[in-house]
């Protein structure tokens, strides 16, 4: 029991002092020092990105996640995007561990310029890149090593959207509306049920429901930070647009929320 | 040179009397009986040409490229064996690769230059490996130091130029480029001398068909190595073409 | 300082990884006499998230087989990847399209070769034999591999199983009459079984995707489940 001095927990089954809430079946648990006694070969992730969110509008796809870089729950880089264009067909979005984003993006970026050296006008197409990101993803978590991110590939195929993800074990599948992270839980709900009022968005009106997405992430998600990017793919050509910034007012809190109008 | 080794010759690995590695000056033959290539070094940017020979009227147009995209700043050119020459391309292009993932940034071309001398010169020092029948032009530009240009030869032998020609028409394209004020041209006027040279030097009555292939990396460019657009091919060519003419009507006189 | 700060920061919280997900998914297969169907649903989740309501787990492998799998889904995608590699190797190598029988008997290779780190799935196969008839094989993890009339696998393998058992396999029925059903019955049974499935798993649910495996090819249906 709690001994006079101290404070009763603040609310039960609650996170710990610097954790995410322990929602049920997410890989965080604790553990005591004694059940570790083999050899752990796989690291855990350190500076983290938190959501990333995905959206197929009418010709194109979104990918939006902020810039802010975390080391447990101190916010301590400002500037740490995660969304990267890839080519003209193609856009990547990334979480989790920032320094696996950064080197599987250096791996990307040099497989981008070794395609461009062939000077035959092929180029990486999404498909494709989300494939062999499931291949990268699913060898380095066999043995035992993973890379810990999960990956958003956006893109234009044959004239079709294209939204795909893969995790870090290299599960894979597509969407019209994909999240990591919090955004699971703050914008999937959102965009659902938008995308069910309109299933034909456009452009515009899907760039807003990204916007007001990152606007409740904000507030909500305590790993988030103000600023973020957003990257645009349709027929027209590839761009990553930001960074934005959310203000932290609390009037969205009741307006894109369900029920709550 | 003397085309009896007389029993030196058999190996890189082996000098003949006087001092020479015959191995070696062979690869360099092989080099003398291809495809002219010149590289010229102007104010503000390098142009590569190579008058690639077409032996047969049954290749594909395009196919078989003497000029290669190295990085996205650098570029090489190949006169010699072909598949030699894109061997020797793979490698800078991994030892490009391999810089950018060390240090994140674009390698200098005087590195590049060193890294791929090394190699060709490893491929003479050994009795079980032939030395490269390739000579290679690498170019690049970059804000700080300008311009640059380099060849290397089988010998892995390297030098910085600011024309230099190779293949075999390299004598007359060498008088050629020397006529040039080549530190006063600008990138557009480097590649119609450098087309009118491949023109020029080009053997009509040994070698009938070839194949202008021309590429530039300079300020025009954004320090990207780029073959030259397809317009302002064409427009140097005709430039060559008519310089050509001229010349020939001078001589009828 | 304070005891329960200091309880917390006694107790290292880490990430913990696994190799593996379960990511739910139910798939039910029937042989007839010159038929094969197989189903699968088409909600790919983790815990308490919907991944996704339109993965659908089957794959069709050739004009007469389609596998579907449920369980450790980027395990799936890896094994029907091979698979998919490997039948392409056998036609190359024997100029023919691998049969459903030899299919069955090298998956069952391929992932008892997995023993020791094996693909976390239920596996079934349907199709056709080589002299037309229905088969289906299911696998366990680990290889092991039984040809039968019908099969459910998946997180609800256990509770349709034995649904199957009674309607297709007339156990515990008196006075029936014990030929195997048809093609359109054999739909509706496995339509109801999803149905009955995703009203107590929460695993199983959003739709249904079916192969109709004839010697005239095949025929694929979607259905609707509940998506709660």
């Amino acid at each position: 029991m709690f001994s006079d001095y101290s404070a009763p927990p603040m609310w039960q089954n609650g996170p710990a002092l610097g954790k995410y809430y322990d929602f049920p079946n997410v890989s965080t648990n604790k553990i005591s020092h004694n059940s570790t006694n083999g050899k752990q070969r796989y690291h855990t992730p350190l500076t983290t990105g938190t959501s990333v969110i995905g959206l197929v509008f009418n010709g194109g796809v979104i990918l939006a996640a902020d810039t802010a870089g975390y080391y447990g729950s101190m916010m301590r880089f400002n500037d740490c995007p995660r969304i990267f264009q890839v080519n003209k067909y193609t856009i990547l979005g990334a979480g989790n561990d920032y320094a696996d984003i950064q080197y599987l993006n250096d791996i990307i970026k040099q497989k981008i310029l070794d395609d461009d050296l062939h000077n035959d006008g092929i180029a990486l197409k999404p498909k494709s890149l989300h494939s062999w990101l499931t291949r990268v993803l699913y060898n380095r978590r066999s043995q035992f090593d993973p890379l810990w991110i999960n990956a958003f590939v956006a893109g234009m195929q044959n004239g079709e959207p294209f939204l795909g993800t893969v995790d870090k074990l290299g599960t894979a599948y597509e969407d019209k509306i994909l999240s990591f992270g919090f955004g699971t839980h703050i914008s999937v709900p959102y965009l659902r049920q938008e995308r069910e009022k309109n299933p034909n968005m456009t452009k515009e009106e899907a760039i807003a429901c990204i916007k007001t997405c990152m606007d409740m992430l904000y507030v909500r998600d305590a790993r988030s930070g103000a600023k973020y990017n957003i990257g645009v793919i349709s027929n027209e050509g590839s761009e990553v647009q930001g960074p934005f910034e959310s203000v932290g007012h609390w009037n969205i809190a009741t307006h894109g929320t369900p029920g709550q109008e | 040179m003397s085309s009896i080794g007389a029993g030196y010759d058999l190996s890189a690995s082996q000098f003949s009397p006087d001092g020479r590695v015959f191995q070696v000056e062979y690869a360099q033959k092989a080099v003398e009986n291809s495809s002219t290539a010149i590289g010229l070094k102007g104010k503000d940017g390098v142009v590569i040409a190579v008058e690639k020979l077409v032996l047969s009227k049954l290749y594909d147009p395009g196919a078989n490229k003497r000029i290669f995209h190295i990085d996205n700043h650098i570029g090489m050119g190949i006169s010699g064996l072909i598949s030699d020459g894109r061997q020797l391309s793979e490698t800078a292009k991994t030892e490009a690769s391999e810089y950018r993932s060390k240090y994140g940034g674009d390698i200098p071309l005087h590195l590049l230059n060193e890294k791929v001398s090394m190699y060709v010169h490893a491929y003479t020092l050994y009795s079980m490996v032939r030395p490269f029948g390739a000579s290679l032009l690498l170019a690049s530009h970059d804000q700080k130091d300008g311009p640059s240009l380099y060849v290397v030869d089988p010998s892995g032998v390297s030098h910085g130029y600011f024309g230099c020609a190779i293949g075999k028409a390299k004598q007359n394209a060498k008088t050629e480029i020397e006529k040039l004020k080549l530190s006063t041209l600008s990138m557009e006027q480097l590649a119609k001398e450098a087309a009118r040279i491949i023109y020029v030097v080009h053997d009509e009555l040994k070698d009938k068909h070839f194949e202008l292939e021309l590429a530039w990396v300079g300020e025009k460019t954004n320090g990207k190595f780029e073959l030259v657009p397809q317009s302002f091919l064409e427009e140097c060519e005709n430039y060559a073409k008519t310089s050509l003419q001229d010349s020939d009507s001078d001589n009828d006189l | 300082m304070a005891l329960v700060t200091k309880q917390i920061l006694d107790t290292p919280i880490q990430h913990h990884f696994s190799p593996y997900s379960d990511n739910g998914g139910t798939t039910v297969a029937v042989a007839g006499p010159d038929y094969a169907i197989i189903a699968s649903d088409t909600r790919l989740s983790a815990g308490y998230s919907i991944y996704t309501r339109e993965q659908s787990k089957l794959f069709t492998l050739s004009e007469t087989t389609v596998l579907g799998s449920s369980g450790c889904w980027c395990d799936i995608l890896s094994l029907t990847r091979i698979i998919e590699a490997r039948m392409q190797m056998y036609l190359h190598e024997h100029n023919k399209v691998m049969s459903t029988t030899s299919l069955a008997k090298m998956i069952s290779i391929m992932m008892y070769g997995k023993r020791f780190f094996p693909y976390y799935t239920s596996t079934i196969i349907a199709g056709l034999d080589p002299e037309g008839k229905g088969c289906v094989y299911s696998y366990d993890p680990i290889g092991h591999t039984e040809r039968a009339n019908f099969r459910a696998g998946g997180s609800s393998g256990a509770l349709l199983q034995a649904l199957l058992d009674n309607q297709l396999g007339f156990k515990n029925q008196e006075n029936v009459d014990k030929t195997p059903v048809s093609l359109e019955k054999a739909i509706t049974v496995v339509k109801d079984a999803f149905t009955a499935a995703a009203e107590r798993d929460i695993y199983t649910g959003d739709g249904v995707h079916l192969c109709a495996i004839t010697k005239d090819g095949i025929k694929e249906f979607n259905f609707e489940l509940r998506k709660d």
